[in-house]
């Protein structure tokens, strides 16, 4: 399996630093769920941990071996993206854009084999978008693209893969969805995934890890146990918050104070109990 | 019916087809590269051969309209007659006076030329608009045509220049124009790094092209008026695009040319289908973006400087092409958008060679007028489409 490092990373778009001096692993076979506020930098981390952008300084590596000293096609079989607004071309099928994961596996005058075929079969049916193969990308729901777009990630096979908030623009059913399909791509394949999300909650219940960024650097990491607390939601978002353990999960659970809402006394929260 | 039973309506067809879909499935016959066009409830299984099936069927009109283009019109020639012709000229055996150098020297390599030019335009076409999804993105639109013209113009009003000189001058004005285009949309931020990042970067290139083109306009105009009138008029039929000069020397020109960039074009499609995912979304599945991006530009801008250069800037070909392939078999293909160039010009040059004069008292128009007077409307129709199908 594949280790995705970042050390000592330094990521800038012409003269703006974004994320600087930033080491961290993601580690292998776990979710990791990468939160911050807007602008602190987590989809530029993507987008270096991913070969977007070429760091500034330090270096990431897979398996130790720089990601810009490989092949790009070759990085592209082990560690997979899933950008936040790819384009689906006008009129094509579901079975098309999915197939289109399999590039890097294709050779420069070897087009499509069966194992092609196979892999797009495994990665429709494991995002239930089977019975949509011969459907026009246009046609389809929201969160049924999202789905497509997910099968196609699936379809590269890739050990490692980064998503770039999958999530946006779905209601919260197709939200829960999403995280629930790649949560069982993780266990059934033992794939490394890192997402970034906005959503703290469903970060805080779906990741095996989560690292916390503001400014560029990263505050905390570690279960969301430890890392999601009122004083790093304090810290890292500038919002007053409770923070209880999901009575689904026993994750914690954020509850925002804002302005307009009075707090119950204390003590009928305080009966319940976080579970590490 | 609303909008929205019928969308239940597909999704239950869609629903209903499962066991068929499984069935078809791992046998895998329908690959990734062919699809329907945008038809809806038609189901993809009638539809699903009709990209390959319909880029043959422009091939095939292409064909047939390169041997009317040859038989027919103002000088009519049989078939068994034309094998005769093309065979003692092969073989060095003996010629039909009169026929032989019509035919030879004359429809062949106009015809050979037409359908060159079309293809190359048409390819050019096709690439641009591909890579920055945007109809708008065709060199004869974002002002390399004009950068051609430009030097054309300068070449025969200044220096006097005439036949091949004209050429060479039109291939480097294209060029200089396209490498000036490049540098500005390739300057200034890049933005934050969202997914719009590569949009604007398009945007940028037609706008500048757009800019740059009105500018060398504007050169054109200012030296047909201080041309006297015999310069400008030369200077004109240049501009108008026409194969009235059309020669063997020319067509071994740009097979010579073919001979490079149609197989660099053959080997950018399979990136540029991935590019067409967006920048970020290709370069997660191994496409070096920055590198693809110029290698499809420096092939498109070659090939229209070429066929440029060949026959002058025939209007609106390459801008016509891509969109009407698209049409026609349901999505962005390079090699009917090749097809259907040569259709155009090949139809165009027919009408006004042949057509034309029967109309207007013997007034052979050049073919680019032809095109011109098609592109016009199109583009409207081109506008007036898009905005339904957004709405």
């Amino acid at each position: 399996m594949a280790v995705l490092n970042a050390k000592d990373l330094t990521l800038q778009y012409d003269q703006r630093r974004v994320v600087e001096g930033l080491t961290a692993e993601i580690p292998e076979g776990k979710v990791t769920m990468i939160v911050g506020a807007n602008a602190c930098g987590k989809s530029t981390l993507l987008r270096g941990l991913s070969r977007l952008l070429k760091p500034a300084g330090g270096t990431v590596t897979l398996d130790g071996k720089d990601i810009h000293s490989r092949p790009a096609k070759e990085l592209a079989r082990i560690l997979g993206l899933l950008p936040q607004h790819p384009t689906a071309p006008d009129g094509i099928l579901v079975r098309d854009l999915v197939g289109r994961g399999r590039y890097p596996h294709q050779g420069f005058f070897r087009s499509w084999s069966a194992g092609d075929d196979l892999a797009v079969h495994r990665a429709l049916e494991a995002t239930e978008t089977l019975e949509l193969a011969e459907r026009n990308v246009d046609e389809l729901s929201g969160g049924q693209r999202q789905r497509v777009w997910i099968a196609m990630a699936l379809a590269q096979e890739t050990e490692v893969l980064l998503l770039d908030e999958p999530t946006t623009y779905l209601d919260l059913a197709h939200q829960v969805e999403v995280l629930d399909l790649i949560t069982d791509l993780n266990r059934r394949r033992g794939t490394t995934v890192a997402i970034v999300l906005h959503d703290l909650n469903l970060a805080a219940r779906y990741a095996d890890h989560v690292i916390a960024m503001k400014g560029g650097r990263i505050v905390a990491e570690g279960t969301s146990a430890d890392v999601v607390t009122e004083d790093l939601v304090r810290d890292v978002f500038g919002l007053d918050s409770r923070v209880l353990p999901d009575p689904i999960s026993g994750t914690p659970l954020i509850v925002p104070l804002g302005r307009h809402h009075a707090e119950f006394p204390k003590s009928e929260t305080a009966t319940l109990e976080l579970v590490p | 019916m609303s909008k929205a039973d019928l969308a239940n309506v597909r999704r239950e067809l869609g629903e209903n087809a499962p066991a068929e879909c499984e069935l078809a499935d791992p046998a895998g016959p329908v690959r990734a590269n062919v699809g329907p066009p945008r038809s809806g409830l038609m189901g993809s299984a009638l539809m699903g051969r009709s990209l390959m099936g319909r880029t043959a069927l422009l091939a095939f009109a292409v064909i047939v309209l390169f041997a009317v283009s040859i038989l027919l019109g103002s000088y009519t020639v049989t078939v068994p007659d034309f094998v005769r012709i093309l065979t003692a000229h092969l073989t060095g055996g003996e010629r039909i006076p009169g026929a032989s150098f019509i035919v030879m020297e004359t429809k062949l390599p106009r015809a050979v030329i037409g359908t060159m030019i079309g293809i190359a335009f048409g390819l050019s076409g096709a690439l641009f608009q591909t890579m920055l999804r945007n109809p708008l993105a065709s060199p004869d639109v974002i002002g390399i045509s004009y950068g051609a013209s430009a030097a054309a113009v300068t070449a025969i009003v200044v220096f006097g220049a005439s036949g091949a000189a004209v050429s060479g001058a039109a291939l480097c004005g294209a060029m200089a124009v396209a490498v000036l285009i490049y540098t500005i949309s390739r300057s200034g931020s890049p933005g934050s790094g969202g997914g719009n990042h590569a949009n604007a970067a398009g945007s940028r290139l037609i706008l500048a092209g757009i800019g740059i083109a009105a500018a060398l306009n504007a050169v054109v105009n200012f030296l047909m008026t201080r041309a006297d009138i015999r310069t400008a008029a030369e200077a004109l039929i240049w501009l108008n695009g026409s194969l009235n000069s059309a020669s063997w020397d020319r067509a071994g020109v740009l097979a010579l040319a073919f001979l490079v960039l149609v197989p660099a074009a053959a080997l950018l499609a399979g990136p540029l289908r991935i590019l067409e995912l967006g920048d970020d979304a290709a370069a997660g599945l191994g496409i070096r973006v920055g590198i693809t991006r110029l290698g499809v530009v420096a092939v498109a801008v070659a090939l229209a400087a070429v066929a440029t250069a060949a026959a002058g800037p025939v209007a609106f070909v390459a801008f016509l092409a891509g969109p009407i392939a698209r049409r026609f078999t349901g999505k962005a293909s390079l090699p009917a958008g090749a097809f259907v160039g040569a259709l155009i010009v090949l139809a165009a040059d027919y009408f006004a060679a042949n057509i034309a004069p029967l109309l207007l008292d013997g007034t052979v128009l050049p073919v680019g007028v032809v095109t011109g007077a098609l592109g016009a409307p199109f583009l409207l129709w081109l506008l007036v489409t898009a905005n339904r199908k957004d709405a």
